[in-house]
């Protein structure tokens, strides 16, 4: 792949890609695209671009995985083949089993499960591209999807990563940062309630880096926050009229 | 997991979460106490190295087989590490036979990204030849009895094992690998240990076993090594931390960590 010896910051502190340490990427997010499903949301981050859908509450098949006093949330994250330089096998990898438990138990705490007894809510998350930290951009569109789905939530759950390329703890780490770099933190974070519901960590990181890491990625959770809000507005305050 | 609620019985769930708001546990440890810690190595001679270690009841075996093989293309200086959990049936009543779950697949995952970023093993020493051989080392996690955090307790294993394992001597001769008499030692040169909480009642609590495991709203592991630096953190189960949570969790993974390092002469 293209990654040469470049420096990862150069001598003024902008990335490769032009962004100061603590500056997001540029994100365009989309609430209700597709028809079927009960939520769904389309967001671009960088060269990421995923879609997220809920399907639910409805009842759960198989009958005897129904619990009597919640609703059961799955999740499925799936990369497709085309997402990433080299073709991916469509199959499930042990990576994307992974995440699809972490990124449940991201939205999970948001969720009030016990509202809908014995029933699911499906999520489904497909990376359409990746480009690094796809687990924090999939949970932003699924918390959406969940709220366009009317699912009842005690928060938004916005995600960013936060990471350390060179010696410099920036944030909303991308692929080449992901993958040169020392260390990704990725977290989802609920600013209203002041709730960490995903926090992962791989790579080398001194206690004080880490918390600096984690300090940041929170600080970039808040302000995604503010354009998810913005894009649930987008799709619900601006009602249009029936012209034509 | 979900079902969790259920298998506690009501009254002894409020117990533990009474007697945790009062800074005690069930089996009489304090909320940053280990269970006993018991590790025996070179239990299975077949392996190139292997270890059990018991964690309180929690028992993990793990066994470790090396071969040659490729290199993966990015890396083609370097040796391959994979890990891999098993979580056997004759373990618990809740572990099914077939194919890994998520929870053996999340195990193995955690337990190999603290190897793995930590830089445990000197994975260019295990080269053969660059792009063409290397030695492939299979860490294969056999959870035997399921007594509660079973990532702290495969960590240690895992480590354990291949602080064991011997590689076989070799001479390369036209691209061709003779085995020579002998054997070297796996080159190991740092220990990470995981040390895993489980927030009960907004409390944290070290090490915990089954029953807390049962009723925890989430669970943290944070994996650090010989310095102190931290290496890998996976947060788990449906609840969530505040920041204070997490980094008081970092602290006192790192004195934990340090002393079981030193229990074990590490």
């Amino acid at each position: 792949m293209g990654e040469k010896a470049e420096k990862l910051v150069d001598r003024k502190g902008l990335r490769l890609d032009g962004r100061r340490p603590d500056e997001l990427r540029p994100i365009k997010i989309e609430v209700g695209v597709l028809s079927n499903a009960d939520g769904s949301a389309y967001i671009e981050q960088g060269k990421n671009k995923i879609l997220a859908a809920v399907y639910g509450p409805k009842e759960l098949h198989p009958k005897h995985l129904a619990l009597p006093d919640r609703m059961v949330l799955r999740c499925r994250y799936h990369m497709a083949p085309f997402s990433v330089q080299e073709r991916k096998s469509p199959a499930p990898s042990r990576r994307e089993v992974e995440l699809s438990k972490v990124i449940r138990e991201a939205l999970e705490p948001a969720v009030f499960v016990e509202y809908y007894p014995r029933t699911a809510v499906d999520i489904f998350i497909e990376v359409l591209q990746a480009d690094g930290s796809t687990r924090c951009t999939s949970i932003t569109a699924a918390s959406l999807a969940l709220a366009d789905a009317g699912v009842p939530m005690r928060d938004l759950v916005a995600a960013c990563s936060a990471g350390k390329v060179e010696d410099l703890i920036v944030l909303d780490l991308n692929d080449v940062e992901d993958k040169v770099g020392s260390a990704d933190v990725p977290v989802a974070y609920m600013p209203n309630l002041a709730a960490i519901t995903l926090l992962q960590m791989d790579g080398i990181l001194t206690p004080e880096e880490f918390e600096e890491a984690v300090k940041l990625a929170i600080e970039g959770c808040r302000k995604i926050y503010v354009m998810q809000k913005e894009a649930l507005k987008a799709r619900y305050v601006n009602v249009k009229e029936v012209e034509e | 997991m979900s079902t969790a609620a259920t298998t506690v019985v009501r009254v002894k769930q409020k117990q533990i979460a009474q007697l945790i708001a009062k800074g005690k546990r069930l089996d009489g440890r304090g909320l940053n106490d280990y269970r006993e810690i018991k590790i025996e190595q070179g239990i299975i001679e077949k392996a190139e190295g292997s270890a059990r270690v018991l964690l309180g009841k929690t028992e993990v075996m793990v066994g470790v087989k090396v071969e040659t093989g490729e290199p993966f293309p990015d890396t083609p200086n370097e040796g391959v590490l994979t890990v891999n959990a098993e979580l056997v049936p004759l373990a618990s009543p809740t572990f099914e036979p077939g194919p890994p779950d998520e929870n053996s697949i999340e195990l193995a995952r955690v337990v190999d990204r603290g190897i793995r970023e930590s830089k445990a093993i000197d994975l260019e020493k295990l080269c053969i030849v660059p792009g063409k051989k290397v030695f492939v080392v299979f860490v294969d996690i056999y959870v035997l009895n399921h007594d509660g955090n079973l990532i702290d307790a495969s960590a240690l294993a895992a480590m354990a094992a291949l602080m064991n394992t011997k590689v076989f001597n070799y001479e390369v001769e036209n691209c061709e690998v003779k085995i020579k008499p002998g054997f070297m030692p796996l080159p190991v040169r740092r220990h990470p240990v995981a040390v895993t909480f489980a927030k009960i009642n907004d409390k944290l609590v070290v090490d915990p076993w089954l029953e807390e495991e049962q009723i925890m709203d989430a669970r943290l592991t944070i994996t650090t090594d010989d310095d102190g630096n931290v290496c890998a953190v996976q947060k788990g189960g449906s609840g969530f931390f505040t920041l204070k949570q997490v980094l008081e969790a970092v602290q006192i993974a790192r004195e934990k960590a340090s002393e079981i390092r030193k229990k074990l002469g590490w």
